[in-house]
């Protein structure tokens, strides 16, 4: 399994100017397997995070290792932290440029010097996820609906086969559907390839359907780190920093109010459907 | 790549020059060019350095910023110098060398010649863009042209596509990091290999670059258009532009400075340019 360890990291944006920004603050992470997720508050450095992962941002003190290696140690090694920590930006369907989505999601393994079957191989693997009939291979990217250029972004990253699929909001700005699409399809690509998967969003639903380990992040700092009852039972602190937990939950400390306890661990839309369905003994069913 | 944009930006403050009507700004600007390149000898050049030392002290501005504003310009003016030391033929050389002659006056002109292009864009760019924002500049701009509109020009639209050609600059140097970003994730390498390779590989950045451009384009147009912009036929303004006393005033001493700067030249005859 492979392994991302973060030490001591700090990270400051213009230094000695009068802009200077504190963005991490001692950062110690381990992260290795399942699906994490990151949430923070806008300007909490999660994205400055992320981008810590495959040496696009360099801290200004501590070491990112992946696998044990140190990748500001050599310099060719940042480059193999790039493929090895495969990173999907936000609105990844703005960085579309190819001409056809082929030569698209090829771009990544090409540049990773593979020869072309090995690149038609995960070009071909990696177009499965993202559901696009085979003729469309061949289509311009820019014909394609929000929807699928997104998952087309996503293809090129995953193309190269990283041992970390890491995703800055990924769902934003979609509709309910494709929400739950793309995230349920990158679950299920974690799960079949044994990736592991690291998401960054603030949707408190999101996070708790499908991450198995929530870290919490607020003013550069990782506050929480724990899975979801871990995370969410710790209510008052998540809002002290403008965060919030899922409205299912609230919904359920709210019934519990009013004498109809359906514990105080429910996270999911599904989970609270069957547990009030047992208490309702099926009536509703 | 870290895109230093320090030069041509906006500097907030509230110094006699921010007040400044940006039309007398450009005025001015236009006056103090005339007056340096009038300047003919050591004397002239002194009245010169004097008002524009006076100028970044009233400016209020960091020595820092200025200097830094000064650093692209530094290459074209060293070279400037060298040429000059090297080629320029006095009476008796300094020192002789070889083919190398150097002269006392060789010395001097390139002296001068380096304070001139220094001075040039300290108060070009003290008057048009440290203390006056794009958006005034072109105010000022378009008012200062507007009689051209009676014959024709359409000034107005000219004014208005520059306003938005700088209101766009520091978000499509945003936007060309984050998609740089986005391909060196996916393993693009834009500092290596010979110039066909690294011409190439600006093709993943150039064409999202322009996708994204025109998406925006086409936004702000719809976005125009959602507020009944029509061009500039009975627009009125929200600050209208009034030249006031110091307005006069600064016409005033610039005036003199280069009435100054040609007596200098008619009777304190020096090392001349």
């Amino acid at each position: 399994m492979a392994e991302l360890e973060l030490s001591g990291v700090n990270y400051i944006y213009n230094k000695g100017t009068p802009y200077e920004t504190h963005a991490l603050k001692d950062i110690n992470l381990k992260i290795g397997g399942g699906i994490t997720g990151i949430i923070g508050h806008t300007g909490s450095g999660k994205s400055t995070l992320v981008q810590m992962f495959n040496g696009l941002v360099k801290p200004t003190s501590g070491t990112v290792k992946l696998d044990g290696e140190d990748i500001w140690e050599k310099k060719d090694r940042v480059r193999e932290a790039r493929f090895k920590a495969g990173l999907v930006m936000q609105y990844p369907e703005y960085q579309l440029f190819a001409s056809t989505v082929y030569e698209d999601i090829a771009f990544g393994p090409r540049n990773m010097g593979l020869s072309e079957e090995e690149v038609d191989k995960r070009v071909r693997a990696a177009a499965a996820f993202s559901k696009l009939p085979p003729e469309a291979m061949a289509r311009s990217p820019f014909d394609l609906s929000g929807g699928q250029k997104r998952r087309v972004a996503l293809a090129g990253v995953i193309a190269m086969n990283p041992a970390f699929l890491v995703l800055d909001e990924p769902a934003a700005g979609l509709d309910p559907g494709g929400r739950r699409s793309i995230l349920g399809g990158i679950k299920e690509f974690g799960k079949n390839s044994g990736t592991s998967v690291i998401i960054v969003s603030h949707s408190m639903e999101d996070m708790a359907s499908y991450c198995d380990r929530i870290i919490v992040m607020a003013s550069g700092r990782v506050i929480m780190d724990g899975n979801c009852s871990e995370v969410f039972s710790r209510y008052n602190e998540l809002i002290g920093v403008g965060l919030d937990v899922p409205q299912v939950t609230r919904i359920a400390s709210a019934l519990s109010h009013r004498g109809l306890d359906i514990g105080r661990d429910v996270y999911t839309v599904g989970y609270a459907a069957g547990k009030l369905c047992e208490m309702l003994d099926g009536d509703v069913k | 790549m870290k895109m230093d944009i320090a030069f041509g930006q906006y500097c907030e403050g509230n110094s006699l020059l921010h007040r400044l009507d940006p039309r007398v700004k450009i005025i001015i600007t236009i006056l103090y060019i005339v007056a340096i390149f009038m300047a003919k000898n050591v004397f002239a050049f002194a009245l010169m350095l004097a008002f524009t030392v006076a100028l970044v002290i009233m400016s209020r501005l960091s020595v820092r910023v200025i200097l830094g504003g000064l650093k692209p310009i530094m290459f074209i003016a060293l070279f400037t110098a060298v040429i000059n030391i090297f080629f320029y033929k006095g009476d008796e050389p300094l020192v002789a060398f070889w083919v190398i002659k150097i002269y006392k006056e060789g010395l001097i002109n390139a002296g001068l010649i380096v304070l001139r292009i220094l001075m040039l864009l300290t108060a070009t760019s003290m008057f048009l863009t440290y203390t006056t924002t794009p958006i005034a500049l072109t105010d000022g701009l378009e008012q200062l042209l507007s009689p051209l509109s009676k014959i024709g020009v359409p000034v107005h639209d000219f004014a208005m596509m520059m306003t938005i050609a700088l209101r766009f600059i520091p978000t499509l140097i945003e936007e060309t990091e984050k998609i740089m970003n986005a391909q060196k994730a996916r393993g693009a390498d834009f500092s290596s290999g010979g110039l066909v390779k690294r011409a190439k590989a600006i093709v993943p950045i150039i064409i999202p670059l322009f996708v994204s451009a025109f998406r925006r384009a086409g936004d702000l147009a719809t976005a125009m258009e959602c507020r009944c912009y029509t061009g500039g036929k009975g627009r009125t303004r929200m600050n209208v532009l009034r030249a006031g006393a110091r307005d006069f005033l600064f016409t005033f001493v610039i005036i003199a400075l280069g009435a100054g700067v040609i007596l200098i030249n008619i009777y304190a005859p020096g090392y001349s340019v």
